[in-house]
Formats: C-alpha cells, structure tokens, sequence
C-alpha cells in the first residue's frame, strides 16, 4: 500500500511538471518495484519482505516486481509460463532409469511432491560427507554418480535444468530459507567477499547494481536486487531456463571480469550468500524473467 | 658495428634530428598529470578532439556506452537512457574542461572511491579483466578526447 502511494505521488509530480523533458523519461522517473501481486492459480507469492536486521537492504524485492507486465503476466499462469516445458521433461526423467544401478530417481525418492517438497528452499545446503555446502546441481549429480551409477549431467544441459526445474516447483510458494551459521558460515563470509568485491575493467560489484541502484534503468534494463528465489528462471533473452551460475557468469562477463568457473566453490559460496539474502521470499521456481 | 650505430645514434641526437620524445603519441594512462585539484589540464593526445566523433563514442555500446547510465537529452531519439548516474544536461555548465576530462579518465579522482563509474582511461589495477581486455583502456585517448569535446557542447 505504501509503494502505491509512492507510484501515484511521482505520477502526479511527473504530470504536474508537464515539462517535455519529464515527459520523455517518465518510464523513467517511475522505476521501482512495481506494486502488482504475484498470485497464480490462487496461491499468493511473497514477493518482498522486510530485510532482516543485518541487511543492508530495508525491503527485499523479487526480481517478478521489477519486470514489466508483459513478463510478470508470463508468469501469473502456469499454461504461459515456458518454463514448464522443461518441469514436464524433469518429471519424465524423474522415473527414468539410468546407470549400472537400474534406478530412478523415484526408485528412492518415489514421490517428488513429498520427497523433495522444500529442497530448493534451503539450497545451497552443507553436506557432510562432502565437507561442504551443495548446490541442487551438485547433489543431484551425486545422486546419480554415487547412488544411481550414472554419468553426472553437466551443468546447463537440458536434463540438468529440467530436472531443477522439477525439484525446484516442488517448493514453489515456500519462503526461502538457506543455513549460514555453524560451517555454513565461512561459506557464507566468503560469498559476501566475492559479492562486495569490484572486478572486471568496468570495475564493479554485485553490490554497485544491486544494492546502490536497484529499481534504476541500467539502459534498457530494469536494475532488480539480483535475488535467486526463481531459478532456474525462463529469460526470453535465453529462449530457456538457466542455471544461478550461468546468470552469475553472464554479469561478470558483462563488466568484463573472468567469470568464476560454474559449480566451483567461489559460484556455490556466492550462491549462498546471495540466497540468504532473499531470506523469507517465495520459492518461485520455474520464474520468467527478460 | 654497433659502435658505429652508437655513434651515429649520438651523432643524430647532438644535431638535434632526434628529439628525446622518440615516441610523440599520446600520454600513457599511467602518465597522466592529475592537478592537486583534481584535474586534467593538458589534452591526453595533445590536440583537441572531435565533438563530431565524440558523439559517436558516446553512444556506442562497446566503447563509451554512456546512455547506460545517463540521461542526455541531446541524444533524445536513441531509446532508453539509464539512471544510475546523474543527467548530463548542461553538464558543460557545471564541469571544466580539464574536470570533465579527469572524469571521463578516472571518475575516481574526482567522485572518490565510491563512484559506480569506470575509469576510462586506465590500464591497470584491475582484478580479474577478461583477457581481451587485460592491459587495456576502454576508450583511446583519442576517443577520451573527443568525448571531452562533446561533453563540452552540452549546455543548457
């Protein structure tokens, strides 16, 4: 209620300044988060929270409020949603039996709906035996190395993003909710580093853009807080889903820095860091995003 | 041999036919003069640049790239103008030459460390360039001295 106060006040200021300066940019001089409610097939989203109390952020947005509704509308129905394609190939894949095991992923973890309800949620998540937090790529490939006998799937192949796209609609709707304390917390310092950390010849952090000006047009774009609740997200830029680490990758490309290697430990900590702080929003998996 | 050359080298250069200036281009990016003020007072290539081109570099997405961050009315009828950096209408009437020119070198200088802005004439201290980039400017002096000259046509 408050932001539309915010909307109609700058509304009315633009309109008031009739200047043709003004005017041109009015798009502009309204950018922000959007007030519109993410609600599909009844089910309300939670697409901004209070920050929390070591948050430097004061409201925490999903990237949904900062598309236009053209996208967000991609997104309100699960027929035009693109992502689905790839949950119905993940779901296949689920009760496909592959490696020297002769199993499924549903051969243990029959129903997914029950099995893996809050998985995405709380990814990356730390695993013992590992020594270390796992993203959702990392231990599905686990699974299917150790457990399954099969050739792990890389990174970004389809059957990869299929099947977290099916793992991650099983917490669609749930908030957000990773561990960043006992080992999880030298993770966690280490993905807060690399976020704050400026590089590339553009010399810029994650933070220059998602915490200083987010809500802001970067040109054409819309600046979001960069939060990671909707992944893997649908962007028509891509024409198909896409990993954290692939977008993660993209924007440091963008600035002309070298990348971090995808499913590395520097991406995994990042991850971490940058999920904690979407603490509390909505599992929005598959989201659609430009 | 080489005494020969050597002493045709000296030869040359006490009849003052080799200026110690071997290399008469434009100043390094290391070796630019910043003024305790914070300025550039001294053209990067020693001639004044070209509004005309300035303009171009200005808008091009893989060298100034400006309107990423900038409103210019100038530049009205190219879509989309970013926000995150201030207007840059009348920027002339508020900036010098040699401010204008310390700012599109290395925002730094003038905004402190803070500053979103990348430094455009600057080669070095960066943490992981992209190899193509890596020991580059992002704009030439050239092309930081014809987007100076642009800057400077725009006042209101």
């Amino acid at each position: 209620m408050g932001m539309r106060v915010i909307s109609s006040t700058a509304a009315k200021l633009v309109a008031a300044a009739g200047l043709a300066a003004v005017a041109a940019y009015a798009t502009v001089a309204l950018a922000g988060p959007n007030d519109n409610e993410l609600v599909v097939e009844g089910q309300k989203f939670v697409t901004d929270v209070p920050g929390a109390k070591d948050s430097p952020i004061e409201t925490v947005y999903s990237g949904w409020r900062f598309r236009n509704e053209a996208t967000q509308a991609m997104q309100l129905d699960d027929f035009d949603n693109p992502g689905f394609t790839s949950v119905e190939t993940g779901e296949q894949l689920w009760s496909t039996v592959d490696g020297e095991a002769g199993k499924s992923c549903a051969s243990c973890h029959n129903d997914a709906a029950e099995s893996m309800k809050g998985v995405r949620a709380q990814m990356p998540k730390w695993n013992e035996a590992a020594g270390k937090p796992l993203t959702l790529e990392h231990t599905i490939n686990n699974c299917r190395t150790q457990n399954m006998k099969a050739k792990p799937w890389k990174w970004e192949s389809n059957q990869m993003l299929s099947m977290t796209a099916f793992i991650g609609l099983q917490s669609r709707g749930m908030p957000v909710n990773v561990k960043t304390d006992g080992p999880m917390k030298a993770w966690y310092d280490k993905g807060k580093e690399i976020y704050y950390t400026r590089v590339g010849q553009l010399d810029m952090a994650c933070s220059g853009c998602h915490e200083n000006n987010y809500g802001k047009m970067i040109r054409a774009d819309h600046l979001s807080q960069g939060q990671i609740n909707g992944f893997p997200t649908y962007r028509s830029k891509w024409q198909k889903l896409g990993s954290i680490h692939r977008r993660f990758k993209g924007c440091m490309k963008n600035i002309r820095a070298v990348p971090h290697k995808v499913g590395g430990d520097e991406f995994t900590a990042l991850e971490l860091y940058v999920a904690s702080r979407g603490q509390g929003l909505s599992v929005e998996t598959p989201a659609v995003r430009n | 041999m080489e005494r020969v050359l050597c002493a045709a080298a000296a030869c040359l250069f006490a009849m003052g036919l080799v200026t110690q200036d071997v290399s008469a281009g434009p100043v390094a990016p290391a070796d630019v003069k910043i003024s305790e003020d914070g300025e550039i007072k001294t053209s990067l290539t020693g001639s004044a640049g070209s509004a005309v081109k300035g303009r171009e570099w200005f808008k091009n997405r893989k060298l100034g790239n400006c309107l990423a961050c900038h409103v210019n009315s100038e530049l009205k009828q190219e879509q989309f103008h970013g926000e995150v950096g201030p207007s840059l209408d009348g920027v002339a009437d508020r900036w010098s030459e040699a401010q204008l020119r310390a700012i599109v070198v290395n925002s730094k200088i003038i905004f402190g460390e803070e500053t979103m802005m990348p430094a455009f004439y600057r080669d070095s201290g960066f943490t992981r360039p992209l190899k193509k980039f890596k020991g580059k400017t992002i704009l030439s002096a050239e092309q930081v001295e014809d987007i100076v000259a642009y800057l400077q046509t725009l006042k209101e």
